[in-house]
């Protein structure tokens, strides 16, 4: 019995690659933002996953690799059939494979149990206290192998090699870039509506890993993840005033980003982590801003009576989208980094709020107004505007790292509680998100390193 | 006998206790204030007493309901009826120059949470404004916006969004 060698993706620093087999990754990142339209692959695959092999069973502090078989093997279901573009098959009521198999698939039985795709795989516990996760992609109708990745991980992050599995295996089948292996910070909501205690929390995509950042003695609200996942910004009324702080994950310490007795709000990150982005009110007049990271002078962008508020940068950091009510109600405005070239891109009915620039380039997602709030995008140039949502009260909509999927707050009538919800650009495939308690304002951060 | 407004407050405060510690280490200390919608609960009556310049001073001599203003869907104008219960307010500040007023902005749930609290922010603005207009120091007033977040009334209907739309005025020291 014989592995082949499998191309390595170590997600510590010290990763070492052994030379690429067949698998392609996409390379949307950072290329041109393209001006598409939307042309999410609709038809839905049968995958079959059985339980990753434990050739050895061994524990480790993760748990015994026969189990973590497993647990990766569910994970991987879960991701893919999440995105709605999957049917998956098992891993509970398929066979077991063994170690041979997972290199020499059983085609015909997985052909008798409709599958088109079979993804197997093991989990290895290492000499040097690493796990090694391998990860087979096949075409069960052509009986042919498609992809193979290995994870050398740490104990602990078992489930983020899981999630470069599933990623990999999305991205080779759809096309479109990884999404699975990120993180969201978020408000945990808990209390009356009058008195609503809101703490703000991270957690992994599929809503694991989750804790607790504040203790909810103040009320904190709209927080955004850096582009390297180490600092989070958010509003806390800590001191009494609506306030933007920057919060360090490792050393649970945060600052101010602005000495300045005047209230600052939605805040957010320049896509190089550089400068943040925020909104402070002076004498009851809002406009936006942008200060360096490092601290020094800020740049008031935005000068016209009223509201701006918001923003949101393009992907290259040369444009931000922001709300404006200076023609009468909230509509959305596209200008150049250093404030100039201001004008309006939304002209449908109602108001339109909350625009978010998709890490693609290609599309502004937004909260409408009229009626209710419904979660919607439009390109740069306001055209082709689409609502994808269609409840009460649908807000604040956050990209995943792919653009192509889009999560944001419902709230429910006259109760006000909220939950996190999961759409893709089509509308379709809407679904709650698994929190500990209430959920609002998700902020979901880049593809992990 | 303890006042059964201590011994809850001493509940709270084993409770969040008890919440910081099962949270770990790696969380925020961020201590009090607390956001609350009505501050002042430690000036009420001392004995049969109130004492002048007080929150519940101030809510005896304006006359209950209007320590706030209320303002239409998006607006933040003050208009006339706005106009009598700040004059009013600004009578008892003439009063009582040692007062200090913070104006707390609300916002109704129908908007979106940042433009809200810009919103709040515009409104509480706005009654300070006008306070001021009246010969009221703007050093005394601060103002502060909780946009959606502090509802008075609960219903998702147009009477509790009415009541939503607001400006109070509470008195700080």
């Amino acid at each position: 019995m014989s592995i082949r060698p499998v191309k390595i993706f170590a997600l510590s620093c010290a990763a070492f690659m052994l030379p690429a087999a067949s698998f392609a990754q996409s390379d949307d990142d950072g290329g041109e933002p393209e001006l598409i339209e939307v042309d999410i692959e609709n038809s839905v695959r049968s995958v079959a996953i059985p339980n990753f092999v434990a050739p050895t069973p061994a524990d480790t502090p993760a748990g015994n690799t026969a189990i973590l078989g497993q647990q990766v093997a569910q994970i991987i279901a879960s991701n893919l059939s999440g995105s709605g573009l999957f049917k998956t098959i098992g891993p509970s009521g398929v066979r077991a494979i063994n170690m041979g198999e997972v290199t020499a698939p059983q085609y015909p039985y997985w052909q008798g149990r409709n599958a088109d795709q079979l993804i197997q795989g093991f989990v290895r516990a290492n000499g040097d206290g690493k796990l090694t996760i391998g990860c087979y992609l096949y075409d069960v109708n052509f009986g042919s192998e498609t992809a193979r990745n290995g994870f050398v991980v740490e104990p602990r992050d078992w489930r983020r090699a899981a999630h470069k599995c599933a990623d990999s295996i999305y991205s080779k089948i759809t096309g479109e870039a990884p999404f699975f292996d990120s993180r969201i910070a978020y408000i945990a909501e808990t209390g009356p509506k009058d008195a609503r205690v809101k703490r703000l929390a991270i957690m992994d995509s599929d809503g694991a890993n989750h804790r607790f950042i504040t203790n909810g003695q103040s009320t904190a609200l709209t927080p955004r993840f850096s582009p390297n996942y180490r600092s989070i910004l958010y509003l806390s009324y800590k001191d009494g005033n609506p306030r933007i702080y920057v919060y360090d994950v490792d050393s649970g310490k945060q600052r101010l980003i602005t000495e300045n007795r005047n209230p600052t709000f939605a805040p957010r990150w320049s896509p190089d982590g550089r400068t943040i982005l925020y909104s402070m009110a002076v004498g009851g007049n809002t406009d936006v801003y942008k200060i360096s990271i490092n601290g020094g002078t800020a740049v008031r962008l935005t000068n016209t009576p009223g509201i701006d508020v918001g923003g949101s940068f393009s992907p290259d950091g040369s444009k931000i989208v922001f709300e404006s009510d200076r023609s009468g109600g909230q509509q959305l405005y596209v200008m150049n980094a250093d404030g100039s070239g201001q004008r309006r891109i939304s002209f449908g009915g109602g108001r339109y709020a909350t625009p978010e620039w998709s890490p693609r380039g290609d599309l502004i997602a937004f909260t409408r107004m009229g009626g209710g709030f419904r979660v919607g995008v439009m390109r740069p140039d306001g055209g082709a505007m689409r609502l994808l949502t269609n409840s009460w009260q649908d807000e604040a909509p956050t990209w995943a790292p792919n653009g192509r999927v889009i999560q944001f707050f419902r709230t429910q009538r006259n109760s006000g509680k909220t939950g996190i919800w999961q759409v893709d650009l089509t509308g379709r495939n809407e679904r709650k998100l698994p929190t500990p308690v209430s959920g609002s304002d998700p902020a979901w951060g880049p593809i992990r390193p | 006998m303890i006042p059964i407004r201590k011994i809850q407050a001493g509940v709270m405060l084993l409770a969040s206790a008890a919440v910081i510690t099962a949270c770990g280490s790696k969380e925020v200390d961020d201590l009090p204030p607390p956001a609350t919608g009505t501050a002042g609960a430690n000036q009420g009556p001392v004995g049969n007493m109130i004492r002048p310049g007080s929150q519940q001073d101030f809510i005896n001599s304006v006359g209950m309901g209007n320590d706030r203003i209320f303002f239409d869907t998006d607006r933040y104008n003050i208009d006339s009826a706005d106009q009598v219960t700040l004059q009013t307010q600004a009578q008892w500040l003439a009063r009582n120059q040692g007062a200090q007023i913070t104006i707390e902005g609300h916002a109704d749930e129908r908007g979106t949470r940042d433009y809200n609290l810009a919103l709040g922010e515009r409104r509480a603005n706005s009654a300070k404004n006008y306070l001021v207009s009246l010969g009221v120091s703007p050093a005394r007033v601060r103002t502060v916006s909780f946009g959606k977040e502090r509802p008075q009334a609960l219903g998702s209907d147009a009477q509790a969004w009415a009541q939503n739309r607001r400006a109070v005025t509470v008195i700080v020291n």
